[in-house]
């Protein structure tokens, strides 16, 4: 039965199991960058079956060396697929919201095409094309999981101001945007072993600017530049916002957080080629990538609530605010940018 | 049931049929030159030998341990501990280098092909040899000696790519290099420490460099030739070498040493 109460138990429930599902992606992400840093994604040389068994009843006795980090991955994988395919349709059947309902879907549609992207990286050992394409996806499933915990919060359904502030949607959505060309950046230097032909950091070959260049150097450098370009970014819209929405916990909460992860990415970085890729600093470089594309996601969907996204235009249900009262699309009246004395 | 729920049933039902996938078999067109119609086998009468050496110029990298605990039967195996074999020196000479008549015999000559396989064999958590040549088309034969799963992923550009496991000990697979190739990197993903390169050449012409660097090659027929030493590290060098009929000719290469 469909429910627009955000505090019934079915709602309450159900969002905290879409908030388990974008946890496990992160781990997910994590046992994926593992792989990667160990150089073992082709130790399982087929699939879905893992050295002709039943990935499920492989021996955990047999799960040595680089076999440990594929198969492991794979698991996990799995699991997350199953987790999505009831968030999908619990969701289906629960929701009120049409676009919330599709939402689902395009989760389990993502983690589907995911999980055929990994088996194709397989069987055709790695083509960079291929491995690139899985980390960008994987990181697109990521931000889904993320939305649709989002959207489904008792604070993003009950919440009755909607952030009348321009500049800070471009900004926000500027800033999550740069952050995913980044890490495709890195993706793509990550699946051409490119990660350490630059050897030193912050200069290159002791240098400013590389002296000498072929496409590996170039993709390193980019990964460079793409850092420095996101990190203002991601000042510029955290500054925005401890600026002029000073009083708003829910956008303060991911401006506050988005500037601890992103000087946490880029010390990782810096350790990644001054520890020669460490395995553990490598895969934590990932995964806090994948945090900091989030929490800027999630930023910069707080800063659209109420002008894209349907909820103060009127989707016919009122929805509680945190004071008790409906609203609903009379509701939407913008607050403005508050201005500072 | 909505029709929207039904359109999700059937998205569920194609993850399950993703799941069914399977491998792709491989085969590569051969492309090796043909023997001219008045090609004929090597006299060995008048033919001559090469003798030679590869010499480590500076001083060699250490061995790098390696450490093996990521599967216990590995760490079982070498107790004494594992080193690398990129840069194993006796006496100057630099050992594991793949010398090969690179070009000069053109197709005046009949080369017989072995059927005997070469042996590649996974003991100890490493490669033995750590470099081997083979004919084009003879069957290399890898094993496994080791009482745990290895996979081997053939590496080549040329010649076809592939990776397959060998779950139990006493496992053995023929592969065959329809193209000359000089090295193939082959590599076991489960131990990411296990490398072993592969020359294929189209000619009998080749030896890997032994105790003190030293090679041989014997049986040439009179002529010009381009003799080559490749090192997985340190890349490749070629000399011209004249031999006359039962000649026999001394050369040396000289790798430098990387930096460290």
């Amino acid at each position: 039965m469909r429910t627009s109460d955000p505090r019934s138990p079915t709602s309450v429930w159900h969002h905290r199991y879409a908030k388990l599902v974008a946890a496990c992606t992160v781990l997910l992400i994590a046992a994926g960058a593992s792989v990667t840093s160990t150089d073992s994604g082709l130790s399982v040389p087929d699939w879905p079956t893992t050295y002709g068994w039943n990935m499920f009843a492989f021996p955990l006795s047999k799960m040595v060396g680089g076999i440990r980090y594929e198969h492991t991955h794979r698991l996990i994988a799995s699991t997350v697929g199953f987790l999505t395919i009831i968030l999908a349709v619990w969701t289906w059947r629960i929701e009120s919201r049409r676009w919330v309902r599709w939402l689902g879907v395009a989760c389990l549609g993502a983690v589907i095409l995911q999980g055929v992207l990994g088996g194709i990286t397989v069987l055709f050992f790695l083509p960079p094309a291929v491995s690139i394409g899985h980390a960008g996806l994987a990181q697109i499933f990521f931000c889904l999981t993320v939305t649709l915990a989002l959207v489904t919060s008792p604070g993003w359904r009950a919440a009755t101001e909607s952030v009348d502030d321009p500049m800070l949607r471009r900004i926000a959505t500027a800033a999550t945007a740069l952050i995913y060309t980044q890490i495709l950046i890195g993706a793509t230097m990550r699946h051409n072993a490119a990660g350490l032909v630059i050897p030193d950091f912050p200069w290159s070959f002791g240098h400013a600017i590389p002296p000498m260049w072929d496409p590996r150097i170039a993709v390193n450098f980019a990964h460079r530049v793409g850092a420095l370009v996101v990190t203002l970014a991601i000042v510029a819209t955290s500054s925005h916002v401890l600026y002029h929405h000073r009083g708003r916990r829910e956008l303060v909460r991911p401006a506050v957080l988005l500037l601890a992860f992103v000087a946490i990415q880029v010390t990782l970085g810096a350790f990644v080629i001054w520890s020669r890729r460490d395995v553990v600093i490598n895969t934590l470089h990932v995964v806090n990538g994948a945090a900091v594309l989030g929490t800027s996601l999630v930023l910069a969907l707080r800063s659209w609530r109420g002008s894209v996204v349907p909820e103060f235009r009127g989707s016919g249900v009122p929805v509680p605010n945190r004071a008790g009262s409906a609203t609903g699309s009379a509701a939407s009246k913008p607050t403005p940018v508050e201005a500072r004395p | 049931m909505s029709r929207s729920f039904k359109a999700l049933a059937a998205v569920c039902a194609v993850a399950a049929m993703t799941a069914c996938g399977s491998d792709s078999s491989k085969s590569a067109k051969p492309s090796s030159p043909a023997a001219a119609p008045d090609a004929k086998k090597v006299d060995a009468a008048t033919a001559s030998t090469i003798t030679g050496k590869v010499v480590l110029d500076g001083t060699a990298p250490a061995p790098t341990p390696i450490r093996t605990d990521s599967d216990p039967a590995c760490a079982e195996g070498n107790k004494d501990g594992l080193k690398s074999e990129s840069f194993v020196v006796d006496n100057g000479g630099l050992e594991n280098v793949f010398v090969y008549i690179k070009d000069g015999l053109g197709n005046k000559y009949i080369f017989d092909t072995p059927t005997d396989p070469v042996k590649l064999d996974q003991k100890g958590c490493h490669y033995t040899p750590h470099v081997v040549g083979i004919r084009v088309t003879q069957p290399l034969q890898i094993i496994n000696s080791d009482n745990t799963m290895h996979n081997v992923h053939g590496r080549p550009e040329a010649n076809r790519e592939f990776n397959f496991g060998q779950m139990v000990a006493g496992m053995k697979n023929d592969v065959t290099f329809t193209v000359p190739e000089v090295l193939i990197p082959f590599k076991c993903d489960v131990h990411a420490w296990m490398y072993a390169y592969v020359g294929v050449v189209d000619n009998p012409y080749f030896a890997v460099t032994g105790n003190g660097g030293k090679f041989e090659l014997k049986t040439i027929p009179p002529g010009t030739y381009t003799i080559e030493a490749v090192h997985e590290k340190l890349g490749h060098q070629s000399q011209q070498v004249t031999l006359g009929e039962k000649d026999s000719k001394e050369i040396t290469f000289t790798f430098k040493a990387p930096s460290q």
